[in-house]
């Protein structure tokens, strides 16, 4: 739970917008919330302060598109 | 042959199609045979020109060894230098056929097709070096991949493993029967766009234009808008064909195109307009780049970090169009494009000059497809050819 919240205000300092945190399932790119350039910020800040690495390739925005999600992803690569 | 180019390839197609979907609608396996029926296809479409069938090997044959040596060796190692020498070396084909006309008279490296099909060797390879492919694909999977016909001349440009997927899903008749409308709607859709419209626009009006236009600068505007409806109905069509046909094959092989002329901005445009071709430019070259930058801290700025990204992106793609003026500057518009709309993106955050609803919607889309068909005017050359 705590490592989901931590994701949740990483994604929530990326996109600049608190919405993150109150809607954790909305849609990212739909709302133009994130980009490319956000998730390669994101994928960086995984790796320095999760240490998870992600391959690019590896995030499509099927599955990678709400701050749930997205914690759900990151905790399986844990 | 060219691919979907005539009658009669049609139906050639529904011929070596018929046995495909008897198989599927019983459920049955069917990748084997279509795997012959591909051989059988490549053949049709290249038996015309012996020099091109040759390149065409020579160019599975380099690939294949390209890929399935770096895959034997991202197992036990992974150097920088070498992972960059398979990139540089399985795009060096393509940049040799597309330099070597200014040079020779004869181009034996180039064949229809090779600029799609190097996206698909050099996809494998970046896969590869992220860990994403870890064992060496059986041959014949991965010549099926790289030469399926459907889309072998202009794509759409599919990813390794998501066609890999594909090809182990189980698909039973009720399902297949989906997909076989789905595929059956396609192909129709692709008539409709290509022959039909795409055609009407080119033939009545495109080639009637010196009788229609009054002025010169009305010959040059209607080419520009009918231009740029021509390129999207012609290129369409082609892309309903092939997804279509992958469909039938039991391949969903990834769609090109979603309604690119409502894009609400350039960006949106991006990912509605040749969409397998500007995401794996996206994925491999922007996203890659953005993420080396960050890593080694060459730069904290992000808007300018961000706008190198559009620069080297929209730039390699102009020239992977060709070496002609018309698609460097082609290049360099839409980089220039990216780099003022991110700037505006960033500004209007702070500032909500632009706020969203119904009304600036519809004002931005057509903003937005005023400078799209600037662009396709670029691209088709008019600007730089006397009297047109």
């Amino acid at each position: 739970m705590e490592f989901k919240n931590e994701v949740i205000s990483l994604l929530a300092e990326i996109c600049q917008d608190d919405i993150v945190k109150e809607n954790p399932d909305i849609d990212l790119f739909d709302a133009g919330l994130l980009d490319s350039f956000g998730t390669v910020e994101l994928l960086v800040q995984a790796e320095e302060r999760f240490g998870i690495t992600v391959p690019i390739t590896e995030f499509d925005r099927e599955t990678w598109n709400t701050p749930n999600q997205i914690a759900i992803q990151l905790a399986d690569l844990k | 042959m060219t691919p979907y180019g005539s009658f009669t390839f049609f139906i050639i197609l529904a011929v070596l199609l018929t046995p495909t979907a008897v198989m599927g609608l019983m459920g049955k396996r069917f990748h084997t045979y279509n795997m012959v029926i591909t051989v059988v296809a490549l053949g049709l479409i290249f038996a015309s020109s012996l020099k091109q069938a040759a390149a065409l090997s020579l160019f599975t044959v380099w690939q294949l060894v390209i890929i399935q040596s770096y895959i034997s060796y991202r197992k036990k190692s992974n150097s920088n230098g070498v992972f960059y020498g398979a990139v540089i070396l399985s795009i060096l084909p393509l940049v040799l056929s597309k330099l070597l006309p200014y040079f020779s008279e004869v181009n034996f490296i180039g064949f229809l097709g090779i600029s799609y099909l190097t996206f698909k060797g050099t996809q494998l390879v970046m896969e590869t070096r992220d860990g994403l492919i870890k064992k060496n694909p059986p041959l014949s999977r991965l010549l099926y991949f790289i030469l399926f016909f459907p889309t072998i001349s202009s794509g759409p440009i599919d990813r390794y493993r998501r066609f890999e997927k594909d090809m182990d899903l189980e698909i039973q008749g009720e399902q297949y029967k989906l997909l076989l409308y789905e595929g059956i709607n396609k192909i129709f859709r692709g008539f409709l766009y290509k022959y039909i419209i795409g055609y009407s626009i080119n033939h009545y009006f495109i080639a009637n234009l010196r009788f229609i236009a009054h002025s010169h600068l009305e010959n040059h505007l209607y080419y520009m808008y009918a231009y740029s409806l021509y390129l999207f109905f012609d290129f369409a069509g082609y892309s309903a064909f092939a997804v279509g046909v992958s469909y039938i094959m039991g391949i969903k092989s990834p769609e090109n195109f979603n309604k690119p002329f409502l894009s609400r901005n350039i960006k949106d445009f991006w990912n509605r307009w040749h969409m397998s071709l500007s995401f794996w430019f996206r994925d491999y070259v922007y996203m890659r780049f953005v993420f080396w930058m960050t890593k080694k801290k060459w730069t904290k700025n992000r808007n300018l970090l961000s706008n190198l990204g559009y620069i080297l992106l929209f730039l390699l793609m102009g020239v992977w169009h060709g070496l002609e003026m018309q698609y460097i500057i082609y290049g360099i518009y839409h980089a220039v494009l990216m780099v003022a709309y991110n700037s505006f993106e960033q500004l209007n955050k702070k500032h909500k000059w632009w706020p969203q609803n119904k009304w600036t919607n519809v004002i931005s889309i057509v903003i937005t497809f005023h400078f799209i068909c600037f662009g396709f005017y670029i691209f088709s050359g008019q600007l730089f050819h006397k009297g047109a």
